[in-house]
């Protein structure tokens, strides 16, 4: 066990090692001009200044050096200066973090509990009209492009209805904490209302949050759905559950106890997806519902060619999921023992 | 022959075919359906006038609307079947139909490019094993350690400055982060029929090596990948949609149906107002991959019944 934890964990920084050399890469693609901001927050206009800032940070030195003074600048956290953050990239990512954070985690609920579940009921009701409707379900859930879900939940609760709201939060919560009524801990709305015992910020927090979070999990349904389906119609058919109906349990304890645990052991392995799905996720999310988030930052910089923003955007995309696989890697190999011995 | 017959058995596979066939007719009918509005690029979307608002269907019936236009009674600015967006004023049924095209270019260009490389990587690596083996897979995983999506953005968005906007651009984001699945699967079936006699046979009759892997390995081992590439199609022209909402697909203007959709965000208080702004890019989107979703997953339990129930991502 901790043998294969330990191998895990010494392949990490070779990982991230790949990952940075990959990110300078695409850094690397960008014309002198461009990377030149890196260093400088104004980069000038005339082709002598511009010169002398080519070669005062050796933009036209070969390839390696170059790798080394950016791996050096990325160590000292300098990831340069974003114009549509108006502060430095690493700040901005600080900065717009948690409010993605908040997102994602209250996402994972929905889709956590309503794909398993639904899994579940139609790998019982196989080929009843339940598991048809699961799976027409699921299918034109597999077809259905998040963002045309997103568009038509504003249109009919936000733009007709007026029943949820889009952005973060209300103005009044925003005045309240200009006003020092309302302090920030984590930067989380949901959380700091409960630390600040305001249930009325809260609710109002939950409200802005409903949307988003259907659109998030909405995407991972469809595939959450599909694997615990064909793990679930696995499970039911081995021996051991069979043994232990005609031992008289009832079939709610087969069901949940018995096939449900081994059933998970797959779904598990698709956690890394799921994580996948969620950085992508809330990139079309934030930007449909205003959501003044990570993604939102990064499509705005995207389009308006704040590369380096979108490269340091990326380069934590990437961090979190090589640290994302790596737990599930290990939290895999602690369900299922036969993994350990490979 | 047998194939189109068992695919039409099914209902749910006959009526991805019929959509399927539905989207082919609107794309060769293009010229006939929407006739050109600039004369010389027909993919550049009819604009109609300069009202900052989206406005309405200028009928109440859009087929008989389309039925004017295909007969040249009106033409399509007076009748704007499906509306028009709002900023820039381009006409939401000619973007629509001249869009179909674009989504049949995107989807077949990144598949099939994304598939050679694909191919040739996954072969190349399960053939000759060893270092070369190992040195492609640990391309495969840095490639895999970026979110798809995200990744793509990243690159589309520092290809830009270089070589400009547009649909190129784009497409070779998607590609670039997009043929490591066909890689690992077309490994994994090479390495299986890599053992068996007859590539014996072949290699003791003194063929070379590329022989061996194109005419002998290859043909045995491939249709797994075909049948992942097919069902893969629709998801790319949704990922392609996705760059061209967030603004990093093809130029303004260009019959997109990501771009059409992306106007309805200027809308958001008013949406249910500009309904038409949404529903119709939507819907050709949804109906577009729903079609390529059932025909692949039937595809899929014909050839290959041991993919059934497997993950495609």
């Amino acid at each position: 066990m901790w043998a294969y934890i330990v191998r895990r964990l010494l392949l990490l920084p070779l990982l991230i090692f790949l990952v940075t050399l990959f990110v300078f890469g695409m850094y690397s693609l960008l014309p002198p001009k461009m990377r030149a901001s890196l260093y400088v927050q104004d980069v000038p206009k005339t082709s002598d200044a511009m010169q002398r800032i080519i070669e005062k940070y050796g933009l036209d030195q070969p390839i390696h050096i170059q790798y080394v003074r950016w791996m050096g600048n990325l160590l000292r956290g300098d990831l340069g200066w974003s114009r549509t953050a108006q502060r430095p990239v690493l700040e901005a990512l600080a900065h717009y973090f948690p409010a993605t954070v908040e997102l994602a985690l209250w996402a994972i609920i929905p889709v956590i509990f309503v794909g398993i579940w639904l899994g579940i009921l139609s790998a019982i009701h196989h080929n009843r009209t339940l598991d048809h409707t699961t799976r027409v379900f699921a299918l034109v859930g597999w077809s259905f492009p998040s963002y045309v879900y997103g568009l038509l939940l504003v249109m009919v609760f936000y733009a007709w209805l007026r029943w949820l709201p889009v952005g973060r939060v209300s103005d009044w919560v925003l005045r309240l904490e200009a006003a020092g009524g309302f302090r920030i801990y984590t930067g989380m709305y949901t959380i700091d209302a409960i630390l600040n015992g305001r249930a009325d910020v809260l609710a109002n927090a939950l409200r802005h949050l409903v949307m988003p979070i259907f659109t998030l999990a909405y995407i991972q349904w469809a595939l959450l759905l599909r694997i615990t389906r064909s793990s679930m119609l696995e499970t039911l058919r081995q021996e051991y559950v069979m043994t232990a109906r005609s031992k008289g349990l009832s079939e709610r304890v087969v069901v949940y106890k018995h096939a449900a645990r081994n059933a998970m052991i797959p779904v598990a392995t698709v956690a890394g997806l799921l994580l996948i799905g969620l950085l992508n996720g809330v990139v079309i999310t934030e930007t449909i519902f205003n959501y003044p988030g990570l993604g939102r930052w990064a499509a705005t910089a995207a389009t308006q060619l704040d590369t380096l923003g979108v490269l340091g955007f990326a380069l934590l995309n990437c961090g979190l999921l090589v640290l994302g696989n790596l737990f599930v890697d290990i939290l895999y190999a602690i369900i299922d023992p036969r993994i350990r011995l490979e | 022959m047998k194939l189109l017959l068992r695919l039409c058995k099914n209902p749910l596979s006959l009526t991805g075919l019929i959509l399927l066939l539905f989207f082919v007719g609107v794309a060769i009918a293009a010229p006939w359906l929407a006739p050109p509005f600039w004369p010389r690029e027909p993919y550049r979307i009819a604009r109609c006038g300069f009202s900052p608002m989206p406005r309405p269907p200028g009928i109440d019936n859009p087929l008989r609307g389309i039925w004017l236009i295909v007969t040249r009674q009106a033409t399509i600015c007076q009748i704007r079947p499906f509306g028009t967006t709002g900023e820039g004023q381009y006409d939401i049924y000619y973007g629509l139909v001249w869009g179909t095209r674009t989504a049949f270019k995107v989807g077949l260009y990144i598949t099939g490019i994304s598939l050679v490389i694909g191919l040739l990587v996954g072969s190349v690596g399960a053939y000759f094993g060893r270092y070369v083996d190992e040195v492609l897979m640990r391309l495969v995983d840095v490639f895999m350690a970026f979110p798809f999506l995200v990744a793509a953005m990243t690159l589309a968005a520092v290809l830009q400055p270089t070589i400009g906007r547009g649909l190129v651009t784009a497409m070779i984001a998607l590609i670039v982060f997009g043929w490591m699945g066909y890689a690992r699967l077309i490994r994994g079936d090479i390495l299986s029929v890599k053992e068996r006699d007859f590539v014996q046979a072949a290699r003791a009759a003194g063929a070379g090596h590329l022989r061996i892997l194109f005419r002998h390995i290859l043909p045995n081992a491939i249709y797994p990948t075909l049948v992942m590439a097919s069902m893969d199609i629709g998801s790319y022209v949704i990922s392609f949609a996705a760059l061209s909402f967030l603004g990093l697909g093809a130029e303004v203007g260009y019959a997109d149906w990501g771009q059409i959709l992306s106007f309805a965000r200027n809308w958001i208080p008013r949406l249910h107002q500009y309904w038409w702004t949404v529903v119709y890019p939507g819907l050709a989107l949804i109906l577009f991959v729903l079609a390529w979703n059932l025909v692949g997953d039937a595809l899929r339990d014909i050839l290959d019944p041991r993919l059934r129930g497997r993950i495609m991502v």
